[in-house]
């Protein structure tokens, strides 16, 4: 039941990824309208786009505190995310002892981040009063997945064997069962239906930044409407 | 009139404000009438079934416009604009902060084009487009200059510009236009300028100031209107043509050109830069106006084509015009087209055709306010950034006494006059007030610090708005003026004549 349902998101997943990415690149640009100042060459707009995905780039002009944390929270989740590559693999290459430790830190720090970010989401007049339920919830639903994972790492340990032969096996025996035995193995559950949750609403929500920032008119347009015409598709003469 | 206002008061830094919800949803702009509405091809009135073709309208232009596509998706609500609209900063109205404005469009979005806002209205803020939705439209989407500072500080780079242009687009379609900028559209359709000054009498005002520049300098400038054969189309809003200050940059032009020995003319059927067809988000309107111009660089056998001191005449002429109406290509190529006024003078400049007596300025310790659409969706010369070091250098050039504003209100962060985006109207003049503040807060600062008195400025747009709003700030009149006021006052007529 478990694995059929983790299918099925894993397909609602991509296949709204896929839809929204399509979505938005077949959309016509009618204007050049980058924001200025911006790159003369179509390398230079790489270079912009590089800056905002790998250092937020713009962010940082805007708000230091806010960067922080948001900086914060997605370098530690994507640190998290790479410790929970051993989840996948019978055997992992021995240098990635070495990373648990990393791993580990980051999971505190993510949580962390979240917590202020969520603080901060309550405690601005300005960001509460932009805020919806679902601004919350999502939040709420990051520190969830984020707090069963270190509380099944640090308190209620679930059967780690069983789950790693499932993980391992998903793609070659669907029957791998997961044996309910303890506390440990219900957070795991929790753990992975909160996982699931989210995977199902990326396509449908803000988490869709994403992607979406590659094709911010704004951010990805070289200037250079004197040199080269642009053409509106839906108006070519 | 100034006494019906308040006017808030300076303090020594911009500081954020306290919500104040709902303080300025009194304050929308007047509608357009049947008389302005119709020739334009919207509905005279607003159309029975508005909702729905509201709704119809929004999916047209999703389909149309990727930017409004992405920006209504992909905010993430973090906040950081909200501390960046200078109507924000002046009103404390929640519902001028960038993101709160764009969440007027994107809870009807959501409800209509979203799979959580149709099954979780409540749960993600989506609502119906009804009359309350509409009037809140209709007041904060013209409570919005579209000067793009908010679209720098985003994380994604959404251009709450992007998304009132929209806005007021679908507003037309229903048949609910703003009366200002639909009457000024109309006025470039049937005469020619924004104004409406028709052929005789711009052809008398440019015979009086060439009388005038005779008088003062002794030298023959000429304002040639409508001549065959010209080297140079001078497009340039119609303001500089009959208000003060802009009037006094329009003779700084006419100097340069005198003096570069370069032929040029200004056409009485495209005697205005300016396009309100960007305001009203219309692309056919914006290519409808811009084409006088593209059959008046034809129809009167020119070279190149330089535009005057104007803001979002220059977003459109340099970032629209090759798109809308080009490609240039019966134009001499060893020319950008179009040249901005202060790319041309500088060019003239350091080919050495112009010479400047910088102590003609010596009266005044200049400022530079960098206008939001040519700072933000702009260039000059050929690097980034040369929006703004051009106009500087012409100033440096020009003048002894020069010094910055605080570097957060100025380049790319600089803050609008409060006026533009077709929001240059009487009725909105509590508002204009209001917006103006934190750029009035950074100018007081240097007149202060530095005793500043000459702001410069190279929009016909940021002219007239300061010209009536720093004076309600106990700032006089006259610190208003163009960078090309500074170039006429300085130039040194009868040198080097003819290097080009």
């Amino acid at each position: 039941m478990l694995t059929f349902l983790t299918y099925a998101v894993l397909v609602v997943f991509v296949a709204g990824f896929v839809w929204k990415i399509a979505l938005y690149a077949r959309s016509p640009a009618p204007l050049l309208i980058p924001t200025t100042p911006a790159p003369v060459t179509y390398l230079g707009v790489k270079m912009r786009l590089m800056r905002e995905v790998v250092f937020f780039e713009s962010l940082f002009k805007a708000d230091k505190l806010l960067w922080a944390l948001g900086y914060a929270f997605h370098v530690t989740m994507l640190l998290v995310l790479i410790r929970h590559i051993r989840y996948f693999f019978e055997t992992m290459p021995p240098y990635f002892e070495e990373y648990q430790i990393i791993g580990k830190l980051a999971g505190f720090a993510m949580v962390g981040a979240l917590a202020l970010l969520m603080a901060r989401r309550i405690l601005i007049d300005r960001v509460r009063h932009i805020s919806s339920i679902a601004d919350h919830l999502i939040l709420l639903l990051f520190l969830g997945i984020g707090g069963s994972g270190l509380l099944m790492d640090y308190a209620l340990r679930p059967d780690i064997i069983a789950i790693k032969r499932a993980m391992t096996t998903l793609w070659t025996s669907p029957e791998a069962a997961l044996s309910v035995t303890g506390p440990g193995d219900v957070l795991f559950i929790l753990h992975l239906i909160m996982v699931a949750v989210l995977l199902l609403i990326i396509p449908f929500s803000k988490l869709m930044h994403m992607d979406g920032i590659f094709f911010s008119p704004s951010r990805n347009q070289v200037d250079n409407p004197r040199e080269k015409r642009h053409i509106n598709p839906w108006n070519r003469d | 009139m100034a006494h019906d206002h308040e006017v808030p008061e300076l303090l020594d830094d911009i500081k954020t404000p306290a919500l104040k919800p709902g303080s300025m949803g009194h304050l929308a702009p007047y509608p357009a009438t049947e008389k302005h509405m119709k020739p334009l091809g919207f509905p005279d009135a607003r159309v029975p079934d508005w909702e729905k073709r509201a709704v119809e309208k929004m999916g047209e232009m999703l389909k149309k416009y990727r930017s409004l596509q992405v920006y209504m998706d992909i905010c993430v609500k973090c906040g950081a604009c909200t501390d960046k609209c200078h109507y924000f900063l002046g009103t404390g109205d929640p519902n001028n902060m960038p993101v709160q404005r764009a969440e007027l469009m994107r809870s009807v979005y959501r409800r209509y084009f979203t799979v959580g806002g149709r099954m979780f209205p409540g749960l993600v803020k989506a609502r119906d487009f009804d009359e309350e939705t509409l009037k809140q439209w209709f007041t904060y989407y013209h409570q919005c200059s579209q000067c793009r500072r908010c679209s720098v500080f985003c994380p994604y780079g959404i251009d709450t510009a992007e998304i009132s242009m929209a806005a007021r687009e679908i507003m037309d379609a229903i048949g609910v236009g703003h009366k200002y900028t639909a009457e000024i559209v109309n006025k470039v359709h049937d005469i020619g300028n924004n104004l409406g000054i028709p052929k005789p009498a711009l052809s008398g005002t440019l015979q009086f100031l060439e009388d005038d520049m005779l008088e003062n300098t002794g030298h023959e400038i000429k304002l040639p209107l409508d001549q065959e054969g010209a080297e140079v189309l001078l497009i340039t809003p119609s303001a500089d043509f009959f208000s003060e200050p802009h009037i006094q940059s329009l003779m700084g032009y006419a100097k340069v050109f005198h003096q570069a020995g370069i032929s040029y003319t200004i056409s009485s059927y495209a005697s205005e830069a300016a396009n309100f067809g960007m305001f009203i988000g219309s692309f056919e309107q914006k290519k409808k106006i811009a084409k006088r111009v593209a059959e008046q660089a034809r129809a009167l056998k020119v070279k190149r084509i330089v535009v005057g001191e104007c803001g979002h005449a220059w977003r459109v002429a340099y970032s629209f015009w090759n798109t809308l109406n080009g490609p240039f290509d019966y134009l001499d190529p060893r020319y950008p087209v179009p040249q901005h006024i202060c790319e041309f003078t500088h060019d003239l400049m350091q080919k050495g055709a112009l010479t400047f007596d910088k102590e003609a300025n010596d009266a005044y310790v200049v400022t530079m306010h960098d206008s939001c659409n040519v700072a933000r969706a702009s260039r000059m010369g050929s690097h980034p950034g040369g929006q703004f070091t051009i106009p500087r250098d012409l100033i440096r050039a020009t003048c002894n006494h020069f010094v910055d504003m605080d570097e957060d209100t100025i380049h790319e962060k600089t803050l609008c006059c409060g006026g533009g985006g077709g929001l240059l109207t009487d009725e909105l003049m509590d508002l204009r007030i209001k917006g103006a503040m934190p750029r009035v807060t950074a100018l007081k600062r240097v007149m202060d610090e530095h005793k500043v008195n000459f702001l410069a400025l190279i929009c016909a747009i940021c002219k007239a708005q300061f010209n009536k709003i720093l004076p309600m700030y106990g700032i006089p009149m006259d610190t208003v003026g163009g960078v090309h006021q500074l170039v006429s006052n300085a130039i040194q007529l009868g040198t080097n004549k003819g290097i080009v």
